[in-house]
């Protein structure tokens, strides 16, 4: 057996997980993980993401407490202008001193994952993996086994949480190249609506797994706005999923934005399971250097009169990587149903690579689908028309590098997440300091 | 201001201009008018500095310096600017931001102060009045999702805003309605002066009821075959192309 899937394998003897109906949902993924092992390329789903930086090298979840970045280091990861309900995890390992739960609605239950199971039992625990399928994914099965830390909502019906919850995710080093598996339940009971962010964000360069797995229960009439901000470390790996069942008429509105790692997978999958169900998908990549960046999405129409759209747009540099895969499935049933995506990238240089693969399966006959991928360089004409009008080179290409990006960042409606994410991007951009002045003045 | 020798250029090795000569003083306005294909956007484009144009002969002089050494940019701001025939639209970049980056980037390179955001704002005022340019246009992407004729007024509208000068105005007057037409002509009457140059590049002569040229030149198989007064433009409205072209091929 490879050393790797057993040093998980003894990770698990060794966390000594409470006895109990979860127990046996744990060992069943770890069985699961270990006659499978990590994928491989000969897997389609994994084709093109070559995971051997996990296989080949163990990451721990054991030992110390976590390491304290302090107040200044959590302050700078947080929403300035935004008012948030906070949890902070540091290292996977949830901060309490750093987070602010209070003002919450009354009924909104929202805590760490882990104290919710040992506190409330049964209901966090027999919802867990209702949504995230561990045969579909060997990693989502390692997060299984290791369910502990992460996030609790349950938002009780016709309950609106106006204000957004910001999930920060930090990872700093401390010694040894450490894993967390990080899960996340979120319930929406009917008519409830919230906005959540999960940010991932990476401190001294550190060298970490984060294998995390969000699982979403959207009820009837429920709106979830959901954006998730992926800036690990350059030295990390980040194996992450959104895994959602949609009633009707429920909205999701997913962001995701992908700027860190080595490494980094995002899978996103809804089933839109009754009429009225609708997704709303916008991501952005941007590698850069030698980082590997791959967004898979699937979304299954299972009933009538269910909707999905998905606009991804990648950014190349450097001798990056990246793979976009977009499924949609339209199940025999799904008769009206409306599918539209979109993938676009600009390749910056010529060493860079990207897989764009989007698909469509369509098994009933009344429908409206589209989708279409490009893959293509600044365009000319509109290089010389803004340097026919004074603009330097240099200055245009980065402009129009930071437009083509800007597509999907102006679609976030929360002014400071689109404020910090412009920010980011132009960032990411040689010659950011040129064009400061042409994004909008936050 | 304007002094072009002998210009030789070809596109993708094909011969488009042979050897054309054209001098433009300071406060001239000249046409240039020729049939479809006749190389009329090479010359402006050539001008202006596009990719894709190789000088194989000749020369292209503006006051006095070599015009093919400068970059694009280079040459905005030197003072010349190109009314595009097909104005394009790019997403995500900002009308007025681009506007503002391109007052600065030409007062930058002649030693001036740089417009801060208020003195910006009272000449775009001041301008969009010349063009009736509508005020929701200012802050939309570059010409996304403008009308053909929105496309034009916005390019006058951008001369006018950074005072070239030397101004080449590629078949402004293509695809506009008379309304249209007559502003776009009436901005840029206003923007004649003693030292401003204007090229216009014109299928038609309609353009030129509205904007009376000093010179009217005839371009045809990339040479210039005649030159004449405003009475030229009027001839060959009457006689068509044919006339002139036949002439020079007998």
């Amino acid at each position: 057996m490879n050393a790797t899937i057993q040093h998980y394998l003894d990770e698990f003897e060794q966390r000594r997980f409470a006895q109990g109906p979860l127990h046996e949902t744990r060992r069943r993924a770890l069985a699961l993980f270990e006659q499978n092992g990590f994928p491989g390329p000969r897997e389609e789903n994994w084709r093109y993401t070559d995971v051997r930086p996990l296989r080949q090298r163990p990451f721990t979840s054991l030992g110390e407490a976590p390491p304290d970045p302090g107040a200044a280091e959590v302050d700078a990861a947080r929403f300035k202008e935004m008012d948030c309900i906070e949890l902070v995890f540091i290292n996977g390992v949830y901060a309490a001193q750093y987070s602010r739960l209070a003002g919450l609605p009354g009924a909104v239950t929202l805590e760490n994952l882990a104290a919710a199971l040992a506190s409330e039992g049964d209901l966090p625990a027999s919802q867990l993996t209702r949504y995230a399928d561990d045969q579909a994914s060997m990693f989502t099965a390692l997060n299984t086994a290791f369910i502990g830390h992460g996030v609790y909502l349950n938002i009780p019906r016709g309950t609106v949480v106006e204000r957004p919850i910001n999930i920060l995710y930090l990872s700093k080093a401390n010694g040894q190249p450490h894993a967390a598996h990080p899960r996340n339940l979120l319930i929406l009971n009917e008519g409830a609506e919230a906005t959540l962010i999960e940010s991932y964000i990476g401190l001294d360069e550190a060298d970490y797994f984060t294998n995390t797995v969000s699982e979403v229960a959207l009820g009837a009439g429920t709106v979830l706005k959901h954006y998730k901000i992926q800036q690990e470390s350059l030295n990390a790996c980040h194996i992450g999923s959104l895994n959602v069942r949609q009633d009707r008429d429920s909205k999701l509105e997913s962001h995701s934005i992908a700027l860190g790692g080595a490494l980094a997978r995002n899978d996103i999958h809804s089933r839109l399971a009754a009429q009225g169900a609708a997704i709303d998908m916008n991501g952005l990549y941007m590698p850069n250097g030698q980082q590997h960046i791959d967004n898979h999405t699937r979304v299954d129409h299972l009933e009538p009169r269910t909707f999905s759209m998905e606009n991804y747009r990648g950014v190349l540099n450097g001798n990056s990587h990246a793979v976009f895969n977009g499924k949609v499935v339209v199940h025999p049933e799904a008769q009206k149903i409306e599918a539209h995506q979109n993938n676009a990238n600009l390749l910056l240089s010529d060493h860079a690579e990207i897989d764009t693969k989007p698909e469509l399966e369509i098994h009933a006959d009344d429908v409206k689908c589209s989708h279409g991928a490009t893959v293509g360089q600044l365009d000319k004409d509109m290089l010389f028309y803004l340097r026919a009008r004074a603009i330097d080179e240099d200055r245009a290409r980065s402009l129009l590098t930071y437009a083509f990006a800007d597509e999907v960042i102006s679609r976030i409606a929360l002014p400071p997440i689109r404020g910090r994410l412009e920010y980011l991007v132009v960032g990411q951009l040689p010659d950011a300091a040129l064009i400061r002045e042409f994004t909008h003045e936050h | 201001m304007l002094n072009i020798l002998d210009l030789h250029v070809r596109v993708d090795n094909k011969a488009i201009l042979n050897g054309v000569d054209l001098h433009v003083r300071a406060g001239e306005v000249h046409a240039i008018m020729g049939p479809n294909g006749s190389g009329k956007s090479t010359l402006a484009n050539v001008l202006a500095g596009r990719d894709g144009y190789e000088v194989s002969q000749g020369s292209v002089a503006f006051e006095g310096e070599d015009l093919l050494e400068l970059a694009p940019e280079e040459r905005a701001c030197a003072g010349i600017f190109l009314a595009f025939q097909y104005p394009v639209e790019i997403p995500g970049v900002n009308n007025v931001y681009l506007l503002k980056a391109a007052v600065n980037a030409i007062r930058k390179s002649r030693g001036a102060a740089e417009l801060d955001a208020v003195e910006f704002l009272g000449l775009v005022k001041q301008k969009m009045k010349l063009v009736r340019m509508k005020e929701e246009l200012l802050n939309r992407s570059v010409n996304e999702g403008f009308s053909g004729g929105e496309k034009k007024r916005n390019e006058i509208f951008q001369m006018a805003v950074l005072e070239p000068k030397l101004a080449i105005l590629d078949e402004t007057d293509s695809g506009l309605d008379i309304d249209a037409l007559k502003i776009v002509a009436e901005g840029v009457n206003s923007l004649r002066n003693q030292e401003r140059a204007i090229v216009l590049v014109t299928h038609y002569q309609r353009l030129l009821d509205y904007i009376k040229p000093d010179r009217v030149h005839v371009l045809s198989n990339g040479r210039i075959i005649k030159s004449g007064g405003p009475g030229l433009a009027l001839e060959l409205e009457q006689k068509g192309y044919d006339w002139i072209v036949g002439t020079e091929a007998a």
